[in-house]
């Protein structure tokens, strides 16, 4: 699996949040993604990047275009070295938040995506990746 | 970005022009919340047309601000949630539960209408 082009977006405040989804929905935009799929993915971005700012203050949000070789995708990736999730089977659950969100941001963003990973380490971070392939092309 | 809130009879029409951060979102359901009783207003619509993803947060903040305006006496409905939108929302497992929308502006203040009329009103 080659990568290219990667976008970083440093994630520090709401204003960042935006900011990682107008150059996630940008890069998507290339992907030949359906305006539907564009939606859900920066829904996710959004999610994601949100948890950086309300959990950890401060982290990056990393935005490829991914190729397996017959599909092309994009892969977004948030980490941070902020307090990490202690459970995450209970973080992934819905409606489950130590904040005061909707517990919705993690369990949904895996539901807007294809894939979705997450490791965490207490008191050292948080990494979640999240990938989306693109419709088959010619 | 502020959100411009227009007076329009009774009610009050906040016009969201371009994606909100956090804490937008947050200005716009105090001035809301206030503008009820500085104009007396009945009725708020809220025009999401230009949103291009709305999140659980912001989700969130639509239904606080829906409930919170109920309790000052006035009726909020979110019109213009574009068909991508609410595809991505119900993915995501959010709703705005009881809160009134419609398709569009022409149909917000019809519904608004119908919700404020006083039991006395005459038909026209």
């Amino acid at each position: 699996m080659t990568q290219i082009d990667e976008i970083r977006v440093r994630v520090e405040s709401d204003v960042d949040v935006v900011e990682a989804r107008q150059k996630g929905r940008e890069l998507a935009a290339t992907l030949g993604f359906s305006s539907t799929d564009l939606t859900l993915i920066v829904t996710a971005i959004s999610e994601v990047a949100r948890n950086i700012v309300v959990y950890a203050h401060h982290g990056e949000i990393r935005l490829s275009t991914i190729n397996d070789g017959s599909r092309r995708g994009i892969e977004v990736v948030a980490e941070d070295t902020g307090p990490g999730i202690v459970d995450i089977s209970l973080a992934m659950r819905d409606a489950y938040s130590t904040g005061n969100g909707l517990g919705l941001g993690l369990p949904g963003a895996r539901r807007l995506m294809d894939e979705f990973d997450i490791e965490s380490v207490p008191s050292k971070g948080t990494r979640v990746s999240m990938k989306k392939w693109a419709p088959e092309y010619a | 970005m502020a959100v411009p809130i227009l007076k329009q009879g009774g009610y009050l029409i906040a016009s969201i022009q371009a994606a909100l951060t956090d804490s937008d979102v947050v200005q716009l359901q105090d001035d809301l919340v206030e503008r009820v009783g500085e104009y007396r207003s009945r009725g708020i619509i809220v025009d999401v047309t230009a949103l291009d993803v709305m999140d659980s947060f912001a989700s969130r903040a639509l239904r606080g601000l829906a409930h919170m305006t109920r309790l000052r006496g006035a009726e909020t409905v979110i019109v213009g949630i574009q068909p991508e939108v609410a595809f991505a929302m119900v993915q995501l497992g959010m709703n705005l539960e009881d809160v009134h929308t419609a398709l569009d502006l022409e149909e917000g203040l019809a519904f608004l209408d119908a919700q404020t009329k006083e039991p006395g009103d005459s038909d026209r």
